[in-house]
């Protein structure tokens, strides 16, 4: 068979080279799409001395290796109770290790971890910061004075008005049912069936 | 263009201006000229602002850097796309952003709403006026101009912050407006009715699609700020009770507390007052959401340079607050129940208790967001209050909140029996049983996560059990197959199925808010070839290789990008990229410090996050940290299913006899007067 094409030209071309060159391309178009992630393991590259970077610049503030008091359970927990003061609202763990163009959250790691190595326990580092920047340093008010209304205001006042609302309610509820009871007792006009159907009927239709 | 846009300005606000007085004045005395006038007013108002809008557009798109505000937020390499949302990405453009979509929304409204509402327009058209007035007096005299100019012309702009050039940011910000924005029209019925002496429910019903949708808005601009600071901001979580986020939540909780007493109002015209208040109270905390973000008064990484704007804003939020509550105060009288609470064991009482927590809160939240000023004012000490406090303080009240969740739908109205009760309760809390048990013999210890994961198995229990009954009723009465019944359940009682669906993405949220206690994380140190290792809560151990650095330019910005090979128990699962971004201006001057871009693997179990730190000495050497965040996907699965509720509930249509019911039809039972 002769296909013609559209450009005028002719191209010899049997039906089997036809059909397996359209096969061909549907199976290829039809594979999986590679996923660009998707590299060979022979990607990996040696162990060996780091190359330097093009422009360091570019990678931002250069920083030292990563240390074991950096990822100490005992020394984030004290940093996660301090709160940054570089003017990022986050503790000095999340902002050390979020912000890296900041400089404040990493001296005051070093303070801690300078702390700790002279052998303070963690609420004594704790109150060193106070000592040093005032309670505003902690990330939480601490428990005493005023700031106790600040964690127990909310509690106390939501118990207060559940208090009051259940004895307006229980008023409410009292009143209402001798208005009830006055009105007659109620006599069902139907049968049990009948009632069960009207039940379902009210509870189709309540929102 | 930019003299069209002053000019714009100074119409939008002499013709709003015209709309306050010719409303309210036209409304009190019945004037319909001035009624129509009014309306006018909000529609010339409406196009003079799009007029001004078009011309910043027009200003950004030129890149016209002698207007100040094109300077100094955009840049000629800044994408089409931010260089579009730059528009609301400084304090002047979204003053202007604001006052145009109200004023949108405000014609919207009197174009749509049904004429037997219309005594209460001229009211809505002078509130919307007033307001729309007010944020434009703001750009013009409390510099916010968007138009100003600049004495010289720069080369090029500062360019947009880096954090906000994500898609995220496109969209959070707009939805969060329209949110807050949407808020005022409820308002402005809910003034109208005060002013007009119209309290019956009537109001109520025009109102109704305007508070879904606001609430609709400010749900999935909350939930799209949480992705937004979850993929861009690079600590590793989606909420951190910043007063901004506060600001953000404190409406969305009243307006929710309102969707569901605003029920007990059209079923049994009781609570009038007290939705109104919820309505007055919802657009007032919009505004000081507004007033926080532009003030400066509280620290917060999301707000706009501090200015003077938020002087205005405080007075407008004193002076409206004052004129809403003492006219409120003034109607009280005409606002008495049309009946009364039967029992204290009734859907009502449920819905009441509901409101409690959803309002007590919303008064932790503002409270804990200003207690620093509190703080120094009493004891001349500025205090911080972070998520240690926030968390303790409302997580109880979350967790009580999810209970009432599944307890308030089994509840019946007006009084609900003991034989009742065994039967509505018997199945959900016997699935709420199971699964506290299973998680505690699996070993699970956190006691608000188990908490919150039972109770999440409580309201699910419940969830299944309305739309089982329902359709099962269904198939009984009319022959449907089950499928078809469950959808037709759903299509006929939207707004029952669609609340329903809305609290299973409430409880999909819980449960992946309870998956953040097991977040585990670590920091390394890498030079190419080597690798961390990392163990999941799961039980499994990550292993990252680092595969090494890249470095190249990009658009607006020059990358170093940190690649590393993830595997799990030994699989190879792919490979992982984290960047360091430097923006530059079209001249390749730095524009801002260098940014983070997270490598996130996430499956419906947990979220490997890459964070790239930097470097060691410029060399291939990198520092990372990696964290493994349980149940993240669900945070934004919960989120999507939210809105589909919503907008389930708002879909136009429904059976008539749920129309009558949500249009003040109170049951009446046999025999009862």
């Amino acid at each position: 068979m002769r296909a013609d094409r559209r450009t005028g030209g002719r191209a010899d071309c049997d039906r089997r080279a036809f059909f397996t060159a359209v096969a061909g391309a549907l199976f290829l178009s039809a594979r999986p799409p590679v996923r660009p992630t998707a590299q060979g393991p022979d990607s990996l590259p040696g162990t060996g001395p780091a190359g330097r970077l093009w422009d360091p610049a570019r990678a931002g503030r250069p920083l030292e290796p990563v240390n074991a008091a950096d990822n100490d359970a005992a020394i984030q927990a004290i940093e996660k109770q301090l709160h940054c003061t570089c003017g990022c609202n986050l503790d000095v763990y999340t902002c050390r290790t979020t912000d890296f163009t900041c400089t404040v959250s990493p001296a005051m790691h070093q303070h801690v971890v300078g702390l700790a190595e002279r052998g303070m326990t963690g609420q004594q580092i704790i109150d060193q910061f106070v000592r040093e920047h005032g309670v505003a340093i902690l990330m939480a008010p601490p428990k005493r004075g005023f700031n106790l209304a600040g964690y127990f205001v909310p509690s106390v006042l939501i118990v207060a008005a559940g208090l009051v609302l259940t004895l307006v309610l229980r008023r409410w509820a009292r009143t209402a049912a001798p208005d009830r009871v006055s009105a007659g007792p109620v006599a069902p006009a139907g049968t049990s069936e009948e009632l069960e159907r009207l039940r379902g009927e009210l509870d189709r239709l309540s929102v | 263009m930019t003299l069209l846009g002053n000019l714009a300005l100074w119409l939008a606000l002499l013709v709003g201006i015209w709309g306050a007085l010719a409303g309210f004045v036209g409304g009190l005395k019945d004037r319909p000229d001035l009624a129509r006038s009014a309306r006018h007013a909000v529609f010339a108002m409406c196009a003079a602002l799009l007029v001004a809008v078009v011309s910043l557009e027009w200003a950004l798109f030129q890149h016209d850097f002698n207007v100040e505000y094109v300077a100094a937020y955009t840049s000629r390499n800044l994408p089409v796309f931010y260089t579009w949302s730059a528009l609301y990405a400084g304090q002047k453009g979204s003053l202007l952003f604001w006052a145009t979509v109200l004023s949108v929304f405000g014609s919207l409204a009197l174009v749509l709403t049904p004429r037997h509402h219309r005594a209460l327009l001229p009211h809505v058209a002078g509130v919307v006026s007033l307001v729309a007035a007010f944020f434009i007096s703001v750009m013009l005299f409390g510099q916010a101009n968007p138009f100003q100019r600049l004495p010289y012309t720069p080369l090029d702009g500062n360019g947009l912050n880096p954090q906000l050039q994500n898609p995220g940011m496109v969209f959070h910000p707009p939805m969060l407006y329209l949110g807050y924005i949407s808020i005022t029209i409820p308002f402005a019925f809910a003034i109208a009715a005060l002013l007009s002496k119209r309290l019956d429910t009537d109001w109520l019903v025009a109102i109704r699609k305007w508070t879904l949708l606001s609430w609709l808005f400010l749900s999935i601009g909350i939930c799209l700020g949480m992705w937004w600071a979850y993929v861009e901001l690079g600590w590793g979580g989606y909420w951190a009770w910043d007063p901004v986020e506060n600001a953000s939540l404190l409406p969305w909780l009243t307006m929710t507390a309102f969707l569901h007493s605003v029920m007990i109002q059209e079923k049994r015209g009781m609570l009038k007052k007290w939705n109104l208040a919820l309505i007055i109270g919802s657009w007032l905390l919009s505004i000081f959401g507004t007033f926080i973000t532009r003030s400066g008064v509280i620290s917060s990484v999301h707000s706009f340079t501090q200015s003077s704007v938020g002087y205005f804003f405080l007075a407008f939020l004193i002076v409206m607050g004052t004129a809403s509550f003492a006219l409120y105060a003034n109607r009280l009288p005409l606002l008495s129940a049309e009946a009364q609470l039967e029992s204290m064991v009734s859907r009502e009482a449920s819905f009441l208790f509901n409101n409690l927590l959803f309002i007590g809160i919303a008064f932790s939240v503002l409270w804990g967001t200003l207690f620093p000023i509190l703080s120094e004012l009493v004891q001349g000490t500025k205090v911080t209050v972070g998520p240690p406090f926030f968390n303790q303080v409302n997580i109880p009240l979350g967790l009580a909140l999810l209970a009432l969740t599944g307890i308030g739908p089994l509840i019946a109205w007006r009084r609900a029996s003991v034989p009742n009760l065994q039967r509505q309760f018997a199945v959900p809390g016997t699935v709420g049983l199971f699964t506290a048990l299973i998680l505690l013999v699996a070993g699970m210890r956190d006691f608000y996560a188990l908490m919150a994961i039972g109770l999440g198995g409580f309201v699910v229990g419940t969830v299944v059990q309305e739309f089982a009954r329902g359709a099962r009723a269904r198939h009984r009465q009319y022959g449907e197959g089950y499928a078809l019944a469950l959808g037709r359940l759903i299509a006929r009682n939207r707004r029952r199925y669609g609340g329903y669906i809305v609290h299973t993405g409430i409880v999909i949220l819980f449960v992946a808010f309870a998956g953040m206690a097991f977040k585990t994380e670590t920091e390394a140190s890498l030079r190419p070839g080597e690798s961390a290792s990392i163990r999941s809560p799961y039980g499994w151990t990550y292993r990252l290789t680092h595969l090494g650095i890249s470095q190249y330019d990009a658009l607006n910005r020059q990358v170093t990008a940190a690649t590393l090979e993830v595997s799990r128990d030994g699989k190879r699962l792919g490979v992982l990229t984290t960047e360091k971004r430097q923006h530059v201006d079209a001249l390749g001057r730095p524009t801002f410090q260098p940014s983070t871009e997270v490598g996130i693997r996430s499956d419906l179990r947990e979220d490997l996050y890459v964070v790239l730190g930097g470097v060691v000495n410029g060399t291939e050497q990198a520092v990372f940290r990696f964290t493994i965040n349980p149940l993240v996907w669900w945070v934004w699965y919960g989120g999507m299913i939210v809105a589909l509720g919503g907008l389930i509930v708002m879909w136009p249509g429904g059976s008539p006899a749920a129309k009558r019911s949500q249009a003040g039809y109170a049951v009446r039972l046999v025999g009862e007067p």
